[in-house]
């Protein structure tokens, strides 16, 4: 009834072709920007963006990420951790190093290198697949986060081996550092997370992204219509480990500020950034949106819930959120494959009809 | 060496056959100690429509295989278009412009009919990287262009109604012929098809035939094709080569190989004295 398409013609090809072909998603999309934009900002509170809008925003973009490699490519990597440990850890090396630098421009530099490192690591995807793949890029995050905790060079020699995020400013702001505000913070990430989800939403719709689907769908057909899998698996590598990486930045230079490369960035993270694209739903721009804020949001949620309603401990909330996410990981993998964003477009399917189904 | 000369000449039917497009020269394939192919010469004209038969096991998916680059031959080259083809990838013999169909449909079944066709338009879209990341100006003009042939295609075949389906949820023949259109779409210079009609009742049948007279006679397009219905290869095709056991025991017009005593043999088995 409010849901609806009738009348909504499309007379070109490039219409038929949008991102958002039905006009009430459209609208919709541009109103979650608009506010997103122009009111958060100026309301947003130091807990809700730290406990929420931050990590949200970041993890969003790590999401979309291993959403490309493994959702759109069809490789699975367990070494999300490491990579954005190369994100973090490149940030570091590049404000210390380059202190006149801005923040876009280290942020992004930091993504070129993770991509050149994820390139390296995606090399055996070449000759081994699944299940044998998954290992291989756990070894990367092993020796990942090994590197970085033995190499004193990438912490710059500090006594206590961690890295921490020096103060930079863009236009006069503070962006990182302990006296960045929040909302500047917010902002910064936003301007990641739009372009970035706008690039990804524009690679998996053209040749490039149906060159990663024909290798994750039938590698054998998609050699022999022309796709190149040397270059398609590469490429999905880089690319992915560009939005790891870059999320991997945000996390240390805006978000945590001192990292301790183990802790931070451990086999954890590798499994809680899978873990949101599978409940987000694999192959889905914004399943990597909805997993993020499902995983983000369940914590604060449950400790709201658990602790300050019914006032249970702590530690019970906090097993009882693991407890959760594995029961809600086979749910997922047995009934809906494709996660949230499926289940969000059977919800939509089912609107447009409501409430005359026949 | 070249390849083999011939003059053209004109069909019953209207259609021209012109001069050698493919030629196999002496090609042997083995797996170990299995020969799959030995010694198997033979051509492909330009506009034909050439069929491989052949008892199963003889060898005619093998010799596909080779065609498409999945595997290279032992001894012997593949000529194409009047030179001699290196070993090369599958993904490099696409682009020389031969596509194909499988035995057994190998669609992308994650993807819309409409996406699986756009992917055999690879080869004819040529923006960069950073063009498809910004989506602005040549990308879409690109995926525009090329979504009009695609939609050609799809009007040939007569798979409008199903454009958005994904490919998972579709019906047999309907996916042997999005599979078609897939290859079609790449405007190839020659098309293999491997058992195109295999598991369809007569009715489809007879619209696969159909389909494969109308590429071959509206867009000139070579085809190669490996068929057990003899009936359907005699009415559709100008020569077949008949293998077994990956030798060639017969090579001319249906109307020749219909009453080659060693095919006859081949197919209604022979009293070994």
């Amino acid at each position: 009834m409010f849901y609806r398409e009738a009348g909504d013609f499309k007379t070109s090809y490039a219409a038929d072709n949008q991102t958002f072909p039905i006009a009430f998603d459209r609208y919709r999309y541009y109103f979650v920007l608009f506010i997103a934009i122009a009111v958060i900002p100026f309301v947003v509170n130091e807990y809700w963006a730290n406990a929420l809008l931050l990590p949200f925003l970041i993890y969003a973009i790590a999401a979309i990420g291993l959403n490309i490699l493994t959702g759109y490519c069809g490789q699975v990597s367990l070494g999300t951790g490491g990579f954005m440990a190369v994100g973090a850890y490149a940030t570091y090396k590049l404000m210390t190093a380059f202190p006149g630098l801005d923040m876009v421009t280290i942020t992004f530099l930091s993504g070129f290198i993770t991509a050149g490192v994820g390139v390296l690591f995606g090399l055996p995807s070449l000759r081994i697949k699944g299940f044998y793949l998954a290992v291989a890029t756990l070894a990367a995050q092993f020796f990942l986060v090994w590197l970085f905790n033995r190499v004193p060079w990438f912490y710059n020699y500090s006594a206590s081996g961690q890295i921490n995020a020096p103060e930079r400013t863009m236009f006069g702001l503070a962006v990182t550092g302990p006296n960045a505000e929040v909302w500047v913070k917010y902002l910064f990430c936003l301007f990641f997370v739009i372009l970035l989800a706008w690039v990804a939403r524009n690679l998996t719709r053209g040749t490039v992204g149906r060159q990663w689907m024909a290798i994750r769908d039938m590698d054998i057909a998609a050699e022999i219509i022309g796709v190149n899998p040397l270059k398609a698996k590469l490429t999905a590598f880089a690319i992915s480990s560009f939005y790891v990486g870059i999320s991997g930045a945000l996390l240390f230079s805006v978000f945590l500020g001192a990292v301790e490369v183990g802790e931070a960035f451990g086999i954890t993270k590798s499994f809680l950034v899978l873990f949101m694209v599978i409940i987000g739903g694999l192959g889905s721009i914004f399943g990597s949106f909805a997993g993020a804020a499902f995983l983000v949001l369940l914590p604060v949620a449950l400790k709201v819930l658990g602790v300050d309603t019914l006032g249970w401990p702590t530690d019970i909330v906090a097993h009882f959120q693991l407890v959760i996410v594995g029961g809600l990981i086979i749910f997922f993998l047995i009934v809906e494959p494709h996660g949230l964003a499926q289940l969000w477009r059977l919800a939509k399917e089912k609107l447009r009809l409501w409430p005359f189904p026949h | 060496m070249t390849m083999m000369q011939y003059e053209p000449y004109e069909t019953p039917d209207g259609r021209t056959i012109g001069n050698t497009l493919m030629e196999m020269k002496n090609i042997t394939l083995r797996f170990g100690g299995v020969v799959a192919i030995q010694d198997i010469s033979f051509d492909i004209r330009e506009g034909e429509i050439r069929a491989i038969i052949g008892p199963n096991g003889a060898g005619k998916s093998s010799m596909l295989n080779v065609i498409s680059g999945f595997y290279n031959p032992q001894e012997g080259d593949v000529w194409f278009r009047g030179t001699k083809r290196p070993p090369m990838r599958p993904y490099l013999v696409a682009r020389q412009g031969i596509a194909r169909t499988f035995q057994n449909i190998a669609l992308f079944d994650g993807m819309s009919v409409l996406d699986n066709i756009m992917t055999g338009r690879l080869n004819h879209m040529k923006t960069g990287f950073l063009g498809q990341a910004i989506w602005w100006g040549k990308a879409e003009k690109e995926e525009t262009l090329n979504r009009e042939k695609a939609e050609e295609i799809i009007d040939f075949l007569e798979i409008q109604s199903i454009r958005k389906t994904p490919v998972g949820r579709l019906p047999y023949g309907l996916k042997k012929r999005v599979e078609l259109a897939r290859a079609l779409v790449a405007e190839p210079e020659l098309l293999l098809l491997d058992e195109p009609m295999a598991g369809m009742n007569v009715e489809e049948k007879e619209d696969m035939s159909r389909f494969i007279l109308d590429v071959n006679d509206e867009y000139g397009t070579t085809i190669a094709l490996i068929e057990h219905d003899m009936g359907v290869v005699m009415d559709l095709s100008d020569r077949v080569v008949v293998m077994d056991y990956g030798k060639k025991i017969g090579d001319g017009t249906p109307d020749e190989v219909r009453n080659n005593q060693e095919v006859i043999d081949a197919y209604l088995g022979v009293a070994h004295d």
